[in-house]
């Protein structure tokens, strides 16, 4: 571990973090272009996160110490993901921490604790908003781990640094399983950063709001921060999905120098990667919460066919 | 081209025709079927084609073209002008419902998958490890077959179905000889106008293009 490891781990961390409102900003910029409205600045999220750190916090009377814990919680796992995914350079030291699978652990460890917290209060709205969020996760987390043994199958290891490794600096082939995998990863990342077709992330109609059903008791900091760790969620999902399967830019280790070229091209990605978030939201229309399980299958069986098709043809 | 990239793009099409049959299963309307249909025709003919092509097999791009002309060009535009004059596109759940189908599917897949492996190995073409995808996509037709109650979805399995063989064919030894195919070709195309007058007939006595009406012998 070097000196020069820990502060570039540092330096991307602190950069997801900062980086991360940005991105949902971009992302509600681009979808209000495309539906013809004027765009809110791409510092909004920012000015919004400012507003809410200077109210003070109403919570309900019957409210555990749970409730006021979970934001924290929640805001420090996806800190701990956004470090573990390599952004800006390959292999840093706090990546051994977890693998693939214990990333997707982490993930649900928020999850669980943003659930309890919905439910703790006793709202009809929080328990309904924690119920339909369980069914959405159970169902997309199968999906995601198939995802990731694709892509862990190709690199032989579940190690996020090798997969990004191999899949980087191999040379230039078709692989139809990792475009499965793709597919798959796209759904699966809809559904857990409830957006358009899964969830609507700008609704309060208690018939298909999920994730803004178990946040509504939430106010100032602690939405701040639960607001500030859904786009860290976001962020870190796209690096995830630039990750495996658009690698190309990534600094490998001991390359300082790679650097400022993997920042722009990270840079790039994301924002084609925002505008097309932006443009599939805007095309398709919300689905019915009964047919959520239908789409996740279908993550489902495109993750498990793009496994099966590794062994028949590319093994 | 490298040879590599040919046998990479035809693995990617064999993927996409796979991808195909599933979204046949879980499609509901008759006219998403029919244009679902046709792109895997055109999947089917686009490797045939680059079969042809990396292999120096002529006879193949016979195959391909006749592919395109039949179940890209004419069947669907038929099955088209069937389902707007008896107004048949409604959403139609099938009998199993739809993730329980895709798991199936599945289940389907990694069995033919098997059931390819020492087949395929026994073959000496470039594309042979296909052949599983082959088999999959005509058990997939043939399930699709058995989960639509209604005349059309059925017959658009059955095509599917050949669809899957005639893969089966070009994957396993680079196709049948050309006089076969054409003689397939032709009573694909028999099979489906006489399935389309069929599909008149039924309408006109049941009222309805529900199979299991007939299932009963006796009228009332």
């Amino acid at each position: 571990m070097t000196s020069t490891g820990v502060l570039l781990q540092l330096a991307q961390t602190l950069l997801a973090i900062l980086l991360a409102p940005i991105l949902m900003g971009w992302v509600n910029q681009c979808r209000a272009w495309l539906q013809g409205r004027s765009a809110p600045p791409l510092t909004q999220p920012y000015r919004t996160l400012r507003k809410l750190f200077h109210k003070d916090a109403v919570i309900a009377h019957h409210a555990s110490p749970l409730f006021r814990f979970a934001p924290y919680m929640i805001f420090a796992c996806m800190a701990l993901a956004a470090g573990i995914v390599p952004t800006l350079a390959n292999d840093l030291p706090f990546s051994p921490a977890a693998d693939v699978i214990a990333l997707v652990g982490i993930f649900a460890l928020a999850r669980v604790f943003l659930a309890l917290a919905a439910m703790d209060i006793g709202t009809a709205f929080g328990s309904l908003g924690a119920r339909r969020e369980m069914l959405v996760s159970f169902l997309a987390e199968p999906a995601l781990l198939m995802v990731f043994f694709t892509a862990s199958l190709i690199s032989h290891s579940t190690e996020l640094p090798v997969i990004v490794e191999t899949l980087a600096l191999r040379q230039f082939a078709i692989y139809p399983s990792l475009a499965f995998a793709a597919v798959a990863f796209w759904m699966v990342s809809v559904a857990e950063n409830a957006r358009i077709p899964v969830d609507n992330p700008g609704t309060h109609l208690e018939l298909t709001m999920i994730h803004e059903a178990m946040i509504l008791e939430y106010s100032a900091r602690h939405l701040a921060l639960i607001e500030w760790a859904v786009a860290l969620k976001l962020f870190t999902y796209s690096a995830l999905g630039i990750a495996l399967f658009l690698p190309w830019g990534i600094a490998p280790q001991g390359n300082p120098g790679a650097l400022p070229l993997a920042l722009a091209a990270m840079i790039l990605k994301l924002l084609i990667g925002g505008a097309a978030l932006a443009l599939i939201e805007t095309v398709s229309a919300k689905l019915r919460l009964f047919r959520v399980p239908e789409f996740l299958a279908t993550a489902f069986l495109l993750a498990v066919l793009g496994m099966l098709i590794h062994f028949l043809l590319e093994a | 081209m490298h040879p590599a990239y040919h046998l990479q793009l035809i693995n990617l099409l064999a993927a996409l025709l796979l991808l195909i049959s599933f979204a046949m299963l879980a499609q509901r309307r008759v006219a998403g079927l029919i244009t679902l249909f046709a792109w895997q025709g055109t999947a089917l003919a686009a490797s045939t084609a680059l079969v042809a092509w990396s292999t120096g097999q002529h006879h193949l791009y016979y195959s391909a073209a006749i592919t395109l002309t039949l179940k890209v060009i004419a069947m669907p535009w038929y099955f088209y002008r069937i389902v707007k004059k008896l107004d048949v596109n409604r959403v139609v759940e099938p009998m199993i419902n739809i993730p329980t189908t895709m798991l199936i599917g599945i289940v389907l897949v990694i069995f033919s998958f098997n059931l390819a492996l020492p087949i395929s190995e026994m073959s000496g073409t470039v594309m042979r490890s296909t052949l599983g995808i082959a088999l999959a996509t005509v058990l997939l037709a043939f399930l699709m077959m058995i989960t639509r109650t209604k005349a059309i979805p059925q017959v658009i399995g059955f095509l599917a179905m050949e669809n899957g063989l005639f893969f089966a064919a070009t994957s396993a030894t680079y196709g049948m000889p050309l006089v076969v195919e054409l003689g397939v070709a032709l009573d694909v195309l028999v099979a489906v106008f006489v399935l389309g007058i069929f599909i008149f007939q039924i309408r006109e006595t049941f009222d309805s293009l529900d199979l299991k009406h007939m299932e009963k012998l006796k009228e009332r």
